[in-house]
């Protein structure tokens, strides 16, 4: 996984709150077997509306999405992370993410960023009134930058520090597990011997 | 300080932990299907790992398949080269497999109970949102991502931050007529989408000790859709009644083991959880979704809401959206909604339970002439199991369609899809825009509702029908 220590790209304004995975790429999309080619999909529906918000061209080369509350809900598809980054995401931020899509999203190295509601607000003004404006998010210091003069925001977003030490170093999930893996086979001499097994 | 359900499930399965970093959690059942699983094995074959653990993993196709000509090669290519590239994947790494066509085969989350693989103090975790059924049976169950799939496959384990605990207390008994589904999707309105975030979430109280085991997954497998990490019910002799005798179930002195071990997967009276939510079930009735998230319903007996009736306005805009895509008005009563197609079956609803429940309601009536009613029974073994009562008979006479197992028209991977602008009651778990095929428009009911649907032709409880004119067998 690449390192992610800080990004600037244009923000793109989903007014929307409860964004399902399903909105972000239906199920008839999620039937390759690789983990690219996803972008076709990413909100395959809305994107057939002129007026969305990835259709007009000063966010279509967006890579910050900046989207309401309940962002990622429903399906555990990681399909939707890949999509969004097959896109060119590279941050999503979000006054609340779905569990498993910001676990997802932690493991595939898209930053998850939470964000209070009224940064959420601020945010859409901003990347509305002046459209193509860059919006940075920092993982260092956690902080999210857009905009100069009176309009300007400048706020902090939450991260959990495991996910963000992982982004930060690019480190590989599984890799780190292994590490454990005396620690693995420890736990297994302990298991009760009802437990079901798969193939006798 | 005593420990709740949840919190013994979790320290029971702590193979490593360190300040700073979530818990490493061993995973005791690691269930696989075609969609969520390729990419993991890919990167399995590209790192040079194998799977751990191949004798606590198990996989079936159910997302892809077609529910008719099961016999034949799958017509949607794509689909098919899903489910031969998870054929491949289970032979190189030895996975064990239910396909089409094996009579173990049905919706990963219910054949795995029906098996007797699902077990109190489990932890099980699939590449699939709805694994919270699970934890019915006392297990601690959630979704995950492909990553993390990949992760399960190379360690059997995950690592995880430890979740807060919640309470859903049901008291009282639910009215005749009233189901788990109506249960949840009540509390879920209440809570809203978000409401679980965070947290493993217990079920108890009278009204759920009342209920089946296949109720208790109905109300389980809606966890997600509040957004909790999992939902669990302590198990009990319910539990223990179902499992007893089952193929993968623990026999003789192991069983008298696991029953005296499972016993003490119950909350402590001493335990604190993090928030708790009371319900009374006594007041519930059935209860339908009118929107595109499953947290936007109403009473039966109710009227399709106005978006002023929302205090928030991220609750106004929402209902603006839903009302404009579900194509319907505020203030129409919901039993005057047109439905084109009614649709039982999915993890949330496709047990045998659910279709006998169908079945009755049908008996001897007809499916309203501009209506569908497409009938897809959870699994292979509970196909058999209608077709050994008569059930598919019942409903073929009364003008549905019966149809092979799998996910169905609850997701519309396969070809059972809505049309644009086609209105659904369906017994699954998502009425989000496009769920069931592009343009389409769901809502979420209870068995009983759908089925007197299907009759009405609008959205209906079995009290709207007339008498049937024959009394069943």
């Amino acid at each position: 996984m690449e390192k992610f220590t800080s990004h600037t790209g244009i923000g793109v304004p989903l007014r929307r709150t409860n964004v399902d995975t399903d909105q972000i790429i239906p199920a008839e999309y999620l039937k390759r077997v690789t983990r690219s080619g996803f972008e076709d999909g990413l909100f395959a529906a809305w994107r057939n509306d002129e007026s969305f918000v990835l259709n007009q061209p000063a966010y279509a080369a967006g890579s910050v999405l900046v989207a309401g509350p309940d962002f990622g809900t429903g399906s555990s598809r990681e399909h939707a992370v890949w999509a969004l980054q097959n896109y060119g995401f590279k941050a999503v931020l979000s006054p609340r993410f779905g569990d498993i899509f910001r676990g997802n999203a932690g493991k595939a190295g898209l930053l998850a960023a939470q964000v209070d509601e009224k940064v959420v607000q601020r945010l859409w003004d901003l990347v509305e009134q002046h459209p193509g404006t860059e919006v940075t998010v920092d993982l260092e210091s956690r902080t999210v930058r857009a905009g100069e003069g009176p309009d300007a925001v400048e706020d902090s977003f939450d991260i959990d520090d495991y996910t963000r030490w992982r982004l930060l170093e690019g480190l590989d999930d599984i890799g780190i597990t292994l590490s454990s893996e005396a620690a693995i086979e420890a736990f297994e001499k302990t298991r009760p011997a009802y437990r079901p097994r798969t193939i006798a | 300080m005593g420990r709740t359900l949840a919190e013994k499930l979790w320290d029971g399965h702590v193979v490593r932990s360190a300040e700073g970093e979530p818990d490493l959690l061993y995973i005791d059942l690691h269930l696989l299907h075609e969609v969520t699983s390729p990419q993991a094995f890919e990167g399995l074959r590209l790192a040079g790992r194998t799977v751990r653990r191949p004798d606590l993993t198990l996989a079936t196709e159910d997302h892809n398949v077609p529910t008719i000509d099961q016999d034949k090669p799958i017509a949607d290519l794509v689909s098919r080269t899903q489910v031969e590239t998870l054929r491949r994947n289970a032979a190189e790494f030895g996975v064990r497999l239910h396909p089409l066509g094996d009579i173990e085969q049905g919706i990963v989350h219910i054949i795995s109970p029906q098996l007797g693989l699902t077990q109190p103090g489990m932890t099980i975790v699939c590449g699939d949102s709805h694994t919270s059924t699970h934890g019915a049976f006392g297990a601690l169950a959630f979704g995950i991502g492909t990553s993390e799939v990949e992760h399960v496959l190379a360690t059997q384990t995950l690592p995880q931050a430890r979740p807060k605990t919640m309470a859903v207390t049901v008291n009282g008994s639910l009215p005749a007529g009233v189901t788990a589904k109506d249960l949840v999707l009540t509390l879920i309105t209440q809570a809203g989408t978000g409401g679980g975030q965070g947290y493993v979430v217990e079920y108890r109280g009278p009204a759920i000790e009342e209920l089946s085991m296949e109720a208790r997954m109905t109300v389980c497998n809606m966890s997600i859709e509040w957004g909790a990490k999992a939902g669990l019910i302590a198990p009990d002799q319910t539990t223990f009644d179902y499992l007893e005798g089952r193929a993968e179930a623990p026999k003789g002195a192991a069983w008298d083991e696991a029953v005296e071990a499972w016993q003490s997967l119950t909350t402590d009276d001493d335990a604190e959880y993090d928030a708790e939510i009371v319900l009374d079930a006594s007041t519930m009735t059935p209860f339908v979704t009118w929107g595109t998230n499953p947290g936007q319903g109403v009473p039966l007996g109710g009227v399709v809401p106005s978006p002023e009736d929302f205090e928030e306005r991220n609750d106004q805009v929402a209902a603006e959206n839903a009302l404009k895509y579900m194509g319907l008005e505020a203030g129409t009563p919901l039993r005057d909604i047109k439905v084109d197609t009614v649709f039982v079956g999915s993890c949330t609803n496709g047990r045998i339970e659910d279709l006998r429940l169908a079945a009755e309601i049908v008996q001897g009536r007809t499916v309203a002439p501009d209506t569908r009613l497409l009938v897809v029974p959870g699994s292979v073994r509970v196909r058999l199991q209608a077709e050994e009562e008569g059930l598919d008979v019942v409903f073929k006479e009364a003008g549905a369609e019966w149809r092979g197992a799998g996910c169905s028209m609850c997701l519309g991977m396969n070809p059972d899809q809505l049309a644009p602008g086609e209105r659904s009651a369906s017994t699954s778990n998502r009425n989000f825009e496009g769920r069931q095929g592009k343009g389409g428009r769901t809502h979420l009911v209870s068995v009983p509702v759908a089925a007197a649907t299907a009759i009405r032709g609008t959205l209906s409880s079995p009290a709207d029908l007339p008498p049937a004119p024959e009394k069943g067998v």
